[in-house]
């Protein structure tokens, strides 16, 4: 894979996030913010990291990424298209009957790896996925994204000891920390804090970085892939909406809902204007 | 003297069987390995054997995980905690992505006995059932559980089998042709059919003795597969006997004898009568003592079959 530098990391980003709010405008309805919080977080571990093959789909030695808040489908699939493993108008056709872009991220999606949507189940899903890789003596690697709400989910932190207890060192989950969850702030809902501690004490190699910074994540991979005997997690602080200011401000009621139409020109020329 | 065998050592016995005989049989357990016979896997093939403590949905999900890499990941635990616990793990991380994900599902039904109903499965069949893709097995004995696991293995796609803890009398054996799928006629009979599964088999086949003494002549029809369900043989039945019974150790609504009933009235409307529990709890007691406490024996299908007949 050809490595790319920031700026044309950055320039990817932007392309994605344009792809995203098209998407969900075209659709109609879908998770807008919290699809905007993690395009660094999937455009970097797709770009920089993650051992793949957009012509051979299922080659049994590739890196395997699982998105386990499989609301947030729309980035993925945007980078898929990206990457060629289907093509760009696909991605026009999120949601719609017959489409191969499910309103949650499913299997049915060539480079989709899991279906998930009903949140807590990724990581156990990863889990077995890196206990495969070890029966079996081969090397790739596993990436669990995860969201912040969805850590509430008891069934996270039985995945969490799970990979503890078998060491699971072939295994990365990255949490898009945007701070906000459906019934609002996260620290108001159900506080998290101290997650640094948390996972530590669940046996956690963990690494916090700004989900924004190209360079902070993929030196954060760096890092989680050179750690022995235990899983790493990159705590990913970012912004719910981030890119444009009018989503933002309301990430929250844009957790489920679409841009319209009409605010579409806007908000990509946001996009553009900020880069 | 019948000898008597609890089906989940069918299970531990063909889980054995399979690790030597295939290499990509995973084997993972939430904290009950002896009492689904998970142990004996484990005891010969440590290195793919897996323990998650008590975290069923952990479990269901890593399952499907280790599926997706092409293993075929038997999961064990109680019935209840598999089909309750973790139905949404089961749902959607196992019969949606259509995994190779093999439920062995023990301590069903009542005869768990005296520790009551939170632990007496009665709803499993209905849970699993309503799943797409979910194949449901219900076997009648340790013969037919152990056929019916290494069937599994090979089986496409999430198979649950539904086992017992207490020992249940051997009816069949390794010759006889077990498929999945497949219902097997054990007696012959004109006036009416029995279809049963799992324990409820071997009472069916009491009930015919008894029935013939009166007269009546039933056939009995060992129903083991209640999903994919043999629509054939049911629909023959209806039409050559007029008349149905079903008998489970299992809630009657939405279980084997609902699946039964689905296909009838779609095909061949007659007269049914469903022996098994009504829409209620358990509670604790011994295991054949609570057996005929809810009628869930050869005089309760008897009973029902009497009635049944009244009504063709």
């Amino acid at each position: 894979m050809k490595q790319l530098n920031i700026e044309e990391l950055k320039e990817i980003a932007k392309e994605i996030r344009k792809d995203v709010l098209k998407m969900l405008a075209e659709a109609g309805s879908g998770h807008t913010s919290g699809s905007l919080s993690c395009v660094e977080i999937i455009v970097s571990l797709y770009y920089y990291k993650l051992q793949h093959d957009p012509k051979n789909p299922k080659w049994p030695d590739r890196d395997r990424f699982i998105l386990s808040k499989g609301h947030t489908c729309p980035p993925l699939y945007a980078v898929l298209a990206h990457r060629g493993f289907f093509t760009h108008e696909e991605l026009l056709r999120l949601r719609r009957l017959g489409s191969i872009l499910q309103g949650h991220a499913s299997l049915f999606t060539p480079g989709c790896e899991a279906s998930t949507g009903s949140l807590g189940q990724g990581l156990s899903i990863s889990n077995g996925i890196a206990l495969s890789a070890r029966l079996d003596e081969k090397d790739f690697r596993v990436y669990c994204l995860l969201g912040d709400g969805e850590i509430d989910e008891g069934q996270v932190w039985e995945a969490a000891m799970t990979a503890s207890h078998y060491k699971i060192d072939n295994l990365c989950a990255m949490l898009d920390y945007n701070k906000q969850q459906i019934d609002g702030w996260v620290c108001d809902v159900k506080n998290l804090e101290p997650l640094k501690a948390k996972w530590e004490s669940f046996g956690w190699h963990v690494i916090e970085a700004d989900g924004h910074d190209f360079k902070q994540l993929m030196d954060a991979y760096d890092e989680a892939e050179s750690i022995k005997g235990k899983p790493s997690i990159i705590i990913a602080h970012t912004i719910k909406g981030k890119g444009v200011s009018f989503i933002e401000k309301d990430a929250v009621s844009y957790h489920g809902t679409a841009p319209k139409k009409a605010d579409l020109e806007k908000a990509l020329k946001e996009i553009e204007e900020r880069g | 003297m019948t000898q008597m065998k609890p089906t989940r050592d069918g299970f531990g016995e063909a889980l054995v069987e399979l690790g030597r005989t295939n290499k990509d049989v995973v084997v993972l357990s939430a904290d009950l390995t002896q009492s689904t016979r998970a142990a004996w896997f484990k005891e010969k093939y440590p290195e793919r054997f897996f323990d998650f403590g008590v975290a069923e949905q952990d479990m269901f999900s890593t399952a499907a995980g280790f599926a997706l890499c092409g293993k075929v990941a038997f999961a064990c635990t109680f019935g209840i905690f598999a089909s309750g616990r973790a139905w949404d793990q089961i749902r959607l991380s196992v019969c949606y992505m259509n995994l190779n994900v093999k439920i062995g599902g023990s301590h069903g039904g009542i005869s768990v006995g005296p520790d009551g109903a939170s632990h007496q499965a009665l709803e499993e069949i209905t849970l699993m059932r309503v799943l797409p893709n979910m194949t449901v097995i219900v076997p009648c004995d340790v013969v037919e559980a152990k056929l019916a696991t290494i069937q599994a293995a090979s089986y496409p796609g999430p198979v649950y089998l539904r086992l017992g803890r207490e020992p249940f009398p051997i009816i069949t054996d390794e010759k006889k042709p077990f498929r999945i799928g497949d219902a097997i006629v054990l007696r012959e009979g004109k006036d009416l059919t029995i279809f049963a599964c799992g324990i409820m088999v071997h009472e069916a086949l009491k009930a015919h003795d008894e029935l013939k003494k009166e007269g009546v002549t039933a056939r009995i029809i060992n129903l083991h597969t209640v999903k994919p369900i043999d629509k054939e043989e049911i629909i023959k039945a209806a039409k050559e006997t007029g008349a149905i019974v079903t008998a489970e150790e299992h809630t009657v609504v939405g279980g084997m004898g609902s699946a039964v009933s689905e296909v009838i009235s779609e095909n061949c409307p007659v007269p049914i009568k469903m022996v098994g529990i009504k829409d209620r709890f358990g509670e604790s007691g011994e295991a054949w003592q609570l057996m005929k406490y809810f009628g869930l024996n050869s005089d309760g299908i008897v009973k029902a079959a009497l009635e049944v007949m009244k009504l063709k």
